[in-house]
């Protein structure tokens, strides 16, 4: 009764289609929704938060064990938050569109009595007594949230594999990574294990999972979104952005999480924008610029051609693209690779055993700092905080940090200069399609290569999202789309517009392939 | 001894703000307190927190900057200083590196008449560190440390000054200038016993006449004025008999022993620390507006050194009581108040600086403890001009008025101790005594005018002390003729 109300509820929304191709029952079939549509139903009372949020656990009961998104599942939490919001929506409470939308958070983010491990052994038992400025405001939304995202160690890394507890798979193919740093973020949407999920982009760790795995992803201009109980990574460059569904979804968490906070001084004194408004399908006389080091050796010609298809339908639709050039990009992940392990040597210098987190006991206090950093580090951040104590170094600090700095002002120049004549630049977000597992896991410089096409963004503060676009034998291809600062609007557009007119931007998971998992 | 060598001295002086709240927190900014309550998430430095800057902090700063003559930056910053230790639970200090918020200033000291200019080289902003209690001796020696994080982030400014002192005596004397200014200026409490004064030492010797300087040392945990005197001293002597062996100096940080009275290594520059400073990513850039700076200059205190001048040039006191006086500005302050109802500089300089001091210093105690209020003080000093009570009954009265608070009127009414001026009721007892003495009456008729001191004091100890000794004087002088 209750599945064929359901059904027909879903029919009469147009979205029979996409339930007859999800295997499994109603529950499965709900998971497959965005945040607008579901909203629509929730609005209607043709569902409860509660069904929804049961529909989601049940998933991610059913799906987590391959895809491995989740570092803390919170259950009981979530069904409490549904069903508050579920007795507010009884009481005629003006609620908002995310109000009841079940959701996931990066494992860095705080959450207060919720453990938040950065997914690294020295945080394992960390609950913190704070929510951060972003789980506030979606509390306040009313979101539900279902857990907390699987990630690389301190967000360090491109692939999810160096989180310190399990690594996460890509749910187009198990034998995938699913990106990094946010893999486990990207990963529960694509899986319908979430609808939407915050991650947070230091370079390119919220567009390179979202690219892999085939789902929407906004890192926001600096200052745009509050960092404030994001645990740092790396401070000048670290942006909380959503991972979602589809344009609309994008717009609507960045409503909800976007505006200044004074507990964050680097925070953009700026007011909310309504993002819902720059979902137009309409890009006539905008001028695109390709910045031709984006398109150069190394690119994988099956992504290439999905690159042409999208530029051939901007043109289509009225839009100028032309090649521009960037001239320092180049030098970009060499100065990324100094400046942000030099603020991660200094951000990761508090996890020393003494206040909270693990302590390994020694003989005396050195030897306890000692013990319990290479204990509770894993390799990645252990190389990190060390590159970085070296760059700040007396005596290499002018070689290194400070040429790293007037490289990031260059890159910023080139940005600047391209913008004034284009209104985005349209790039691959990746080179290649997600890879193995395992295939770059032991060559750290290979790995660094993989943020080549998002670092670049970081270094300037300007925002950037990720688009799918086409598949690569079952991978997800992603459109890297680079606007102004504070202009996301534009991106919005753009990428609404492919959106609307293509049938390549919403990739379903096949959840096949995972044999080793 | 004809001096070989030529003491340098350079000061970094820590001083506590107190502002209402913590520099980066809104946790109250209080000294004291069981430990670890006056804390929050931020100066607990959890993971994921920022820091948001007190502009308090700023203006108190940029006003000791004023105060001390410095340029202020119109842009300034905040860098990391990255250091382990368990007072820093971030493990590294928010401070200021390449761009401090004030630079090439300075201040007249008087070291005992003689005045001199010392340079500052700079003051910057940054955050307290927490406390340590160790179970035992020393954080090496302990079994376990208990850390107290209520002094995390409080906030500090550093002044530095130039190697321009030249001896213990004058290092003393620019602190004490220092502690005068910022008291005057009301930005902390200047105590060295608590902690919200500290100061450390760069001392090195050169020959005289030589130019270059010499290998400094680094004296800290010197915990007052005294305490700063002897460790120079100290430290002097030490590099003195080194080089006068022919040895060198070690270029080292030295913790002065206040037990022992001895500095002892505690690092040598080798194992000194790279701070690894970084640009501070969580604040943003400090743009100061000059227009504010002008007014802050326009609404800064009189400071010691003006109202020193006005002390001498307009209420006519000396120099020197007039450089104690204005010393501190709740002693200055408080002779004002006193002046308002007894205008009579001299004796109110003389009480303050007598009486006052001495009862305060022999309490260790603060001007501000001090029970007597001004008017109090005043109505005693009329009392005395008046002629109702001696000027030594003055004293035993004012020692009760700091004892207990109590009004002098309160005083000599329970003590009965009003002076007898009246002629009529001390004719008799006069009499009586001349006719008790003849021997002395002989004496001074004889031209011993010295024996008129004992039948004074007859007559006072008849009264028990409240006959008034002018009055009385003048009687018998009458009645011998
Ligand atoms: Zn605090």
């Amino acid at each position: 009764m209750l599945l064929m109300k359901k059904m027909a509820v879903l029919k009469s929304h147009g979205l029979f289609d996409i339930v007859l191709e999800m295997r499994g029952g109603a529950s499965l079939s709900l998971t497959s929704l965005t945040a607008h549509e579901l909203s629509e139903l929730l609005d209607k009372r043709e569902l409860s938060s509660k069904e929804l949020t049961v529909a989601h656990l049940e998933r991610i009961g059913s799906v987590d064990d391959k895809v491995k998104a989740f570092t803390t599942l919170t259950a009981e939490h979530a069904l409490l938050q549904a069903e508050e919001i579920d007795k507010k929506r009884v009481h005629g409470e003006k609620l908002s569109p995310l109000a009841g939308i079940p959701m996931a958070l990066k494992d860095n983010m705080c959450t207060r009595g919720i453990r938040t491990t950065c997914s690294s052994k020295i945080l394992e038992d960390f609950v913190p007594p704070y929510d951060a400025t972003v789980t506030e405001k979606l509390n306040s939304a009313g979101t539900v949230l279902l857990g907390k995202c699987n990630m690389d160690e301190f967000a360090m890394g491109s692939s999810t594999e160096n989180s310190g507890f399990f690594a996460t798979r890509n749910p187009h193919d198990l034998n995938a990574v699913p990106g990094g740093s946010s893999g486990g973020s990207a990963a529960a949407v694509a899986a319908q294990e979430a609808v939407f999920a915050l991650g947070s982009d230091t370079g390119g760790s919220i567009r390179l999972p979202a690219s892999f795995c085939g789902v929407v992803g906004l890192k926001p201009t600096y200052g745009c979104v509050s960092r404030y109980g994001l645990i740092a990574y790396a401070s000048s460059l670290d942006q909380i952005g959503p991972l979602t569904r589809d344009m609309t979804d994008c717009a609507l968490v960045m409503s909800a999480i976007a505006g200044h906070d004074p507990k964050d001084s680097t925070s953009a004194p700026m007011d909310i924008p309504d993002y819902s408004k720059y979902l137009v399908n309409n890009v006539k006389g905008m001028k695109i610029g390709l910045p031709k080091e984006y398109f150069g050796a190394g690119i994988d010609p099956q992504v290439l051609a999905y690159l042409q298809q999208a530029i051939g339908k901007l043109e289509e639709m009225g839009a100028i693209c032309e090649e521009v050039s960037l001239p320092h990009t180049m030098y970009a992940l060499p100065a990324y690779y100094i400046i942000a392990p030099a603020e991660a040597s200094s951000n990761l210098a508090r996890y020393d055993g003494v206040q909270y987190g693990l302590r390994v006991e020694a003989e005396d206090i050195v030897s306890m700092y000692c013990k319990t950093r290479s204990q509770g580090f894993g390799d990645e951040v252990k190389r990190r905080i060390m590159l970085g104590t070296y760059a700040l170094s007396s005596g290499y600090y002018d070689a290194y940090y400070m040429k790293a700095l007037k490289v990031r002002t260059l890159v910023k120049r080139d940005f600047d200069h391209v913008f004034e004549n284009y209104d985005c630049l349209l790039t691959p977000t990746s080179p290649t399609v997600a890879f193995n597992h395992g295939e770059k896991a032991d060559d750290p410089l290979t790995m660094y290569l993989s943020d080549i096409c998002t670092i670049p963004v970081n270094l300037a503060g300007i925002p950037s999202l990720s688009l799918p676009f086409g598949q690569v034998n079952g991978r997800p291809v992603g459109l890297q789309l680079i606007g102004k600062a504070f202009d996301e609007g534009t991106l919005l557009r753009v990428g609404y517009s492919l959106e609307q007119s293509t049938n390549l931007t919403k990739p379903l998971p096949a959840l096949k392939g995972g044999s080793r998992a | 001894m004809s001096q070989k060598y030529e003491t340098v001295i350079g000061l970094e002086i820590h001083v506590e703000l107190k502002t209402a709240t913590k520099i980066f927190c809104p946790c109250p900014n209080e000294f004291g307190g069981e430990p670890n309550t006056h804390v929050c998430p931020v100066c607990l430095g959890l993971p994921g927190v920022m820091p948001v800057f007190n502009k308090r902090v700023l203006e108190f700063a940029v006003k000791a900057g004023l105060a001390l003559s410095c340029e202020i930056a119109s842009y300034s910053k905040f860098d990391r200083k990255n250091y382990y230790y368990p007072d820093l639970p971030k493990n590294y200090q928010v401070s200021q590196y390449d761009l401090p918020i004030c630079k090439l200033g300075s201040v007249e000291i008087n070291n005992n008449g003689e005045v001199k200019t010392i340079g500052i080289t700079r003051i910057h902003m940054e955050e307290d560190a927490g406390k340590l209690l160790h179970g035992g001796a020393t954080i090496t020696s302990s079994n376990y440390s208990r850390v107290d994080l209520n002094r995390t982030g409080v906030p500090l400014i550093e002044i530095v000054s130039e190697p321009d002192l030249r001896s213990a005596e004058e290092a003393r004397a620019y602190m004490e200038k220092m502690k005068a200014i910022l008291e005057y200026l009301d930005v902390s409490d200047v105590k060295m016993e608590q902690g919200s004064l500290r100061c450390d030492a760069n001392i090195s010797l050169r020959l005289v006449g030589a130019e270059k300087l010499g290998t400094k040392a680094e004296i800290k945990n010197m915990n007052s004025f005294r305490s700063l005197q002897r460790a120079i001293e100290y430290e002097v002597e030490r590099q003195t008999e080194i080089l006068d062996e022919g040895g060198r100096i070690v270029q080292e940080t030295r913790s002065w022993d206040e037990e022992k009275g001895i500095t002892v290594s505690m690092r040598s520059k080798e194992e000194a620390h790279d701070y690894r400073y970084l640009p501070e990513p969580d604040l943003v850039p400090i743009i100061v507006d000059p227009k504010w700076v002008n007014e802050l200059r326009a609404s800064l205190p009189e400071l010691p050194d003006a109202r020193k001048k006005r002390f001498v040039k307009e209420l006519g006191l000396s120099e020197y009581d007039a450089g104690i006086i204005t010393g501190s500005r709740a002693l200055a302050d408080y002779f004002d108040e006193v002046m308002i109802k007894y205008n009579d500089p001299k004796t109110v300089a003389n009480w303050v600086m007598g009486e006052l001091l001495r009862l305060i210093n022999a309490g260790d105690m603060e001007i501000t403890e001090n029970k007597i209020k001004p008017d109090q003080f005043a109505a005693l000093l009329q009392l005395q001009a008046d002629g109702t009570i001696s000027g030594k009954m003055a004293k035993t009265v004012f020692e009760e008025m700091f004892a207990t608070g109590k009004g002098p009127e309160t005083i000599v009414k329970e003590k009965g101790m009003v002076q007898i001026s009246d002629e009529g009721a001390l004719a008799t007892l006069i009499e009586k005594v001349i006719a008790a003495n003849p021997r002395s009456v002989e004496d001074y008729k004889a031209g011993k005018e010295k024996a008129i001191g004992f039948l004074v004091g007859q007559i006072m100890k008849e009264t028990k002390g409240q006959a008034n000794p002018g009055v009385v004087n003048k009687l018998l002088i009458e009645k011998m003729k």
